[in-house]
């Protein structure tokens, strides 16, 4: 009698995870979408980018993201559940990339093609493909802006450098260094900031990418050296930041902002002279690209390839300046507004 | 029949004649003053460390650190931290602790901006329910600690993460720009309007002010004030040190805890209006770690976390402290880690002293 029950409960419990198969089959495959958190406007809109995309590919898409920057603990679950729904494949911006990279082999074993987007892992081959903006060439560019814009006066500027945190994450660090490097300036070692010797930088002081900590890197290193001319920013709540400190004393129309990241906010602080120019990155593309390779993987198993001379699938970077500099490619604020996120 | 064992007030009165119970103090000399003189003024200790380390970067650095525009830039780094640890030492008096405050102030500054942009609402009154809304919350807490009974550490870490998470979910983690909030709602940004005192013909060097900082040092001097000279202010310290007793001898505990929090809710908001001020911007994601850093300020300010005991004033001495340490580490050249490692030791320096102190009176 007992042992009937349960077979007929066993049987029905059988019959619902295939109708439950049955389901999801029926919608084509499934991706995962994890980002760093869901609050962000950068990742709002890659999140975008991947539920449009899913929609056009017939693919489900399921969103996870953990609670704050640096939430290791949800995105291992979120890799898990996603195994266990049988993705497959998953868009990964990883909050601690070389941790993480334990649970993205299991994933890649159980048959999920695990796409790293924004942030490649640590070793970037950890995952099937990374499809991100080339941070070091977003660097160089308004690097290279920055040096054409001031000319000759170049040789004499005084760089503030505010970066991201002291643990000099790689894409701070690539940033950093990119610009740097376009603007001329002997990098020291490549991987790390704060090593050069070239006596126009003032400093080098961190944000934590917001305003607040904008305002007071750039304070800190006005008190350091109060003629800094040149501030390079690792992002445009940054740059905002920096801004308002400058405006305090006066200086905001002689000091060069630039910039990283393309955000609305950030393109109209270009129209408004606030920043002098900024790299824009496309979290959209890198989304909607994801889902892509992972439709493609899931109907033929095609794995998707790097762009040419990179490790990477590089996903663009545009230099959007209202006052373009000669010999630098760049594309107008309505263009930058155009194409903005956030 | 009248026995000498039964008659317990004979044995009193005898056992009075003798002075078993009176106070001798023959802990003399140097330290013992010292420790008397700590415990009657508990803000000389972070004043004098204060005081020790301007003076040593003055040393270091010479006129970068030792100049009007680098000591008034202290002011302006720490105005926020300093006027929500004001705050916060209204709770930790209490014997409480707030983790939300930070939470608060952002999320009242994301009031004010998102009420006037949003809704079209006047700038004056947006800034008003932004304030109301502060106030709203810390009573919310004092309502859980006072009535509910709830361990303050519970309930404001519970507040944190509900107002946290709203600010994010209200504000959708939209900034909204300096430049459209200077153009059309400048009061926003009225705590971030500096003036000069003792600046050249050309409006260069002297010191630099903010209202911010002038609210700053308002809120200390007001608070000052209330607590040493009013009811209201001998009531907190008498929860903070013993409930129980405070309400024997006749204290609203309740009514006391409540307005602790509600008021403490207020000074965040004001907090929040200043951060807008000192940013330009409305951001949703600062002011992140200010229940860590108000903390860090009060506990090194001298206020005891076991509540009822320090001086109002110790938590800007404290505040300044870790402004003095960042601006002269960072203008020395050294890894910012060090400021943090420094922090730490200083605030376990101070409980030593504090609880070195209270031997005073054990």
């Amino acid at each position: 009698m007992f042992k009937s029950t349960k077979t007929a409960l066993l049987g029905g419990a059988i019959a619902i995870a295939s109708s439950g198969a049955a389901f999801a089959d029926a919608h084509g495959p499934s991706a995962c979408l994890i980002t760093k958190t869901d609050t962000n406007p950068f990742f709002v809109k890659m999140r975008e980018g991947a539920e449009a995309a899913a929609e056009a590919a017939g693919m489900t898409l399921s969103s996870f993201a953990g609670r704050v920057d640096g939430d290791h603990e949800t995105q291992v679950a979120a890799i898990e559940t996603c195994i266990a729904n049988g993705a497959s494949g998953i868009l990964l911006t990883a909050s601690d990339t070389s941790s993480i990279v334990g649970a993205v082999t299991q994933a890649r074993e159980a048959g999920l093609l695990v796409i790293a987007l924004d942030t490649p892992l640590d070793p970037i081959d950890a995952a099937d493909a990374t499809f991100a903006t080339d941070n070091f060439l977003a660097g160089e560019l308004i690097g290279q802006w920055a040096a054409a814009t001031l000319g000759d006066e170049a040789a004499n500027a005084k760089i503030a450098m505010l970066d991201l945190a002291v643990s000099q994450p790689t894409v701070g660090v690539l940033r950093d260094q990119g610009f740097l490097q376009g603007f001329g300036i002997d990098l020291g070692d490549p991987n790390r900031w704060g090593d050069e010797t070239d006596p126009r930088i003032v400093g080098n002081d961190v944000t934590a990418g917001n305003e607040e900590g904008g305002r007071r890197a750039i304070e800190n290193l006005l008190a350091v050296d109060p003629m800094i001319n040149v501030v390079y920013t690792i992002n445009e709540p940054a740059a905002a930041g920096a801004y308002e400190a400058l405006r305090s004393i006066g200086r905001e129309n002689d000091v060069l902002i630039v910039s990283v990241d393309g955000g609305c906010p950030g393109v109209q602080n270009i129209a408004d002279g606030v920043i002098g120019a900024t790299s824009q990155q496309y979290p959209l593309l890198m989304a909607s690209k994801g889902i892509e390779a992972i439709a493609a993987y899931a109907a033929d198993g095609t794995l998707p390839e790097n762009t040419p001379g990179k490790n990477f699938f590089d996903t663009g970077v545009a230099l959007v300046t209202d006052q373009p500099a000669e010999g630098v490619d760049s594309i107008s604020v309505a263009e930058g507004m155009e194409l903005c996120w956030g | 029949m009248p026995n000498d064992s039964d008659n317990y007030e004979s044995v009193v009165k005898t056992e009075r004649t003798e002075t078993v119970a009176a106070f001798v103090d023959n802990r003399k000399g140097f330290m013992h003053n010292l420790q008397h003189l700590l415990h009657v003024n508990p803000a000389l200790v972070p004043l004098f460390v204060l005081v020790a380390s301007i003076a040593v970067f003055g040393l270091l650095l010479g006129s970068t650190f030792f100049s009007p525009f680098a000591l008034t830039l202290i002011l302006q780094q720490v105005q926020i931290v300093g006027i929500v640890a004001a705050a916060q030492s209204l709770i930790i008096l209490t014997a409480g602790i707030d983790l939300s405050v930070g939470a608060i102030a952002v999320l009242s500054s994301v009031i004010m901006g998102q009420f006037t942009f949003r809704y079209g609402i006047p700038v004056e009154a947006a800034i008003v329910i932004g304030l109301a809304f502060g106030t709203l919350i810390g009573t919310i807490n004092g309502w859980l600690v006072a009535v509910m009974k709830l361990p303050p550490f519970i309930v404001t870490l519970g507040m944190w993460q509900i107002v946290l998470a709203a600010n994010f979910l209200y504000s959708a983690n939209e900034t909204i720009r300096s430049q459209d909030i200077e153009a059309e709602a400048p009061l926003l940004q009225f705590l971030g309007t500096t003036f000069k005192v003792g600046a050249d013909a050309n409006g260069s060097g002297g010191a630099t002010f903010t209202y911010g900082v002038i609210a700053m040092i308002l809120i200390f001097a007001v608070l000052t004030y209330v607590l040493s000279q009013t009811a209201w202010g001998r009531h907190v310290y008498a929860v903070g040190d013993d409930p129980e007793a405070a309400q024997l001898s006749g204290v609203n505990v309740r009514y006391t805890l409540i307005s602790v929090y509600a008021v403490t809710g207020f000074i965040c908001a004001i907090a929040g209006w200043a951060l807008i001020g000192r940013i330009g911007s409305v951001s949703p994601t600062s002011g992140q770690l200010l229940n860590i850093e108000s903390i860090t300020a009060v506990v090194i300010g001298g206020i005891s976390l076991f509540g009822g005991r320090g001086s109002i004033l110790g938590p800007l001495f404290g505040a300044l402290i870790v402004g003095v340490f960042t601006l002269g580490l960072r203008l020395a050249g050294a890894d910012a880690q060090w400021t943090y490692l420094l922090i730490g030791v200083l605030i376990i320096g101070a409980v030593t002293v504090d609880q070195w102190i209270r031997r005073v009176s054990a």
